[in-house]
């Protein structure tokens, strides 16, 4: 294969994940984030799941390399509750 | 679990850290349990990366010939990247890789999963899947954990759970990490054939190189690393989340860039990405630990305990978490009683050169956040060493007038004296 860019859901599909359907481990309360005006959320997570769709932010957790970045970075708390996600759920690394 | 069924030391998070202190208590005799909440070992960590051997032997010699390591590094490479251009120093010094390699890149998904295999070998009991959610005190201690509807008892509860540590916050010991505090790591693991990584290293047999770069971040605070593995390149940068924020652009778009530089992509040129990763770091060095690193029934260790050290050429993690876990083993086991573990546990922090280090290392994290590290002069050392070799026919400038009007093209002298006495007071 020639190198070359690839988007972060090409990269993400690279990855093996065991998503836990139904329990989304980082809440969001998008009426906080509405107010947000920076949403440093939408730059700094590697994997680009904060998205703004028609204003509002939307964020898909299926994907999460549980990072840490965003709960870091989320000025006005509208991350209202960021956990890791349940044993054995979310990403698992074969190299790391 | 009864309160009788009670275990010496239970362990959160199966890395490094966790792996190597449980490693030595089981060995010692100890009744240790090490809970990790991914499926394995190892399959919820990122490294750059690479290990300082020396960590390994400390734990007991000989026991890093039995790990899964990737390349011993015998080429210490560092970079500044212009826009299509770069200067590029090689460091091979084969004495790096005699003996004991003084160190080796590493993948942290077969690492872990063996250290903690090791570990359970010695008799420690490794229970994976399981996320710990709260930490059981009783009149002030810490007696041991929950997770979900399970409850386990400890006279030590030993918190290795990483640089996102949330347990350290449970206890009271550690605020919560501020953006000032950590970097961001991304990665993309990039498969490639041996033969050709040995190629366009000029590695021999096992032989590695490690590779860190200044100037790929448009001015943010950061940088590139670049680490040889078996049969794969780990291609990445870190940097600094509240200045990126600011510049507004995407972090996976920026290592996407630096793949396409050209200086970059002839050396993963064929290569097909197999992983993308990310992951904090600890950025700071001692003034981001906490001031305790105990409290009654409980120490932190690793990056939990925010161990770290960059000096631009040398990014040390690995080691220290092992280190730290090594001493968190011996405390445990010198103890009489479980309040004389913390206190103990600070003093093998001493007595295994840890906190010496990263007193040294102090405030090196202030050169590495001058600004103008990451354009202005790996721009400058491009720049001038364009001016040395250009020959175009025309007659050059005079060497001291041509490199003076470099110098003052990317930065003043103020801010040159300014950097320098930084540079200075930081040592």
């Amino acid at each position: 294969m020639t190198i070359k860019r690839q988007s972060a859901e090409e990269l993400l599909g690279l990855n093996k994940f065991n998503v836990d359907e139904g329990h989304p481990h980082i809440i969001l309360d998008k009426s906080i984030c509405a107010k947000c005006d920076e949403k440093p959320c939408l730059v700094i997570c590697p994997a680009v799941l904060y998205t703004l769709k028609g204003g509002e932010i939307n964020f898909d957790y299926a994907g999460c390399l549980e990072c840490g970045t965003c709960r870091v970075m989320c000025k006005n708390k509208g991350i209202t509750g960021w956990n890791y996600p349940r044993g054995t759920f979310g990403v698992s690394f074969r190299y790391g | 679990m009864s309160a009788d069924e009670k275990f010496d030391a239970i362990i959160i998070g199966a890395g490094p850290a966790g792996a190597a202190c449980a490693y030595v208590l089981a060995r010692e005799g100890k009744s240790v349990l090490m809970v990790e909440r991914g499926v394995t070992a190892g399959s919820k960590n990122v490294t750059g990366g690479r290990l300082y051997t020396y960590a390994m032997e400390m734990v007991e010699p000989g026991l890093y010939k039995r790990a899964p390591l990737q390349r011993k590094v015998v080429r210490e490479q560092i970079m500044m990247l212009g826009t299509k251009s770069a200067v590029t120093v090689d460091y091979a010094d084969f004495e790096f890789g005699e003996d004991v390699p003084q160190s080796y890149t590493v993948l942290r998904a077969p690492f872990d999963e063996w250290f903690a295999a090791e570990a359970e070998a010695k008799g420690a009991m490794v229970a994976t899947g399981i996320l710990v959610d709260e930490l059981l005190e009783e009149n002030g201690k810490i007696v041991g954990i929950k997770a979900g509807e399970d409850e386990m008892y400890a006279d030590v509860v030993i918190a290795a759970d990483g640089v996102n540590s949330l347990i350290g916050q449970k206890t009271g010991l550690r605020s919560d990490i501020t953006p000032h505090l950590v970097g961001v790591g991304v990665k993309e693991i990039i498969e490639l054939p041996d033969d050709v990584i040995a190629a366009r290293f000029n590695l021999s047999g096992d032989e590695g190189a490690a590779r860190l770069a200044l100037g790929c971040t448009e001015g943010t605070s950061g940088g590139m690393f670049f680490y040889t593995n078996k049969g794969s390149v780990s291609l990445g940068i870190v940097f600094n989340p509240e200045q990126a924020a600011k510049r507004g652009k995407k972090i996976q778009e920026i290592l996407q860039d630096l793949k396409m530089h050209p200086a970059i992509a002839p050396l993963i040129e064929g290569g097909t990405t197999a992983e993308y990763g990310a992951h904090l770091v600890p950025e700071v060095g001692l003034s981001g630990m906490p001031k305790k690193l105990y409290r009654d029934g409980l120490v932190m260790v690793g990056d939990a305990a925010g161990f770290g050290i960059n000096t631009g050429v040398i990014i040390r993690g690995i080691d220290l978490a092992i280190v730290s876990g090594l001493a968190a083993a011996n405390a445990v086991i010198e103890a009489d009683g479980a309040a004389a573990v913390g206190p103990l546990y600070e003093k093998q922090l001493e007595k295994l050169s840890l906190m010496p280090s990263m007193r040294l290392f102090a405030g090196w994290h202030n050169i590495l956040e001058m600004p103008r590290m990451f354009s202005e002069y790996p721009a400058l050392a491009n720049d001038a060493m364009r001016f040395m070799f250009t020959v175009d026919g025309k007659v050059p400038a005079r060497m001291d007038k041509a490199m003076l009007q470099i110098v003052r093209r990317h930065v003043t002298f103020g801010q040159l004296l300014a950097d320098g006495w930084r540079g200075y007071r930081a040592l």
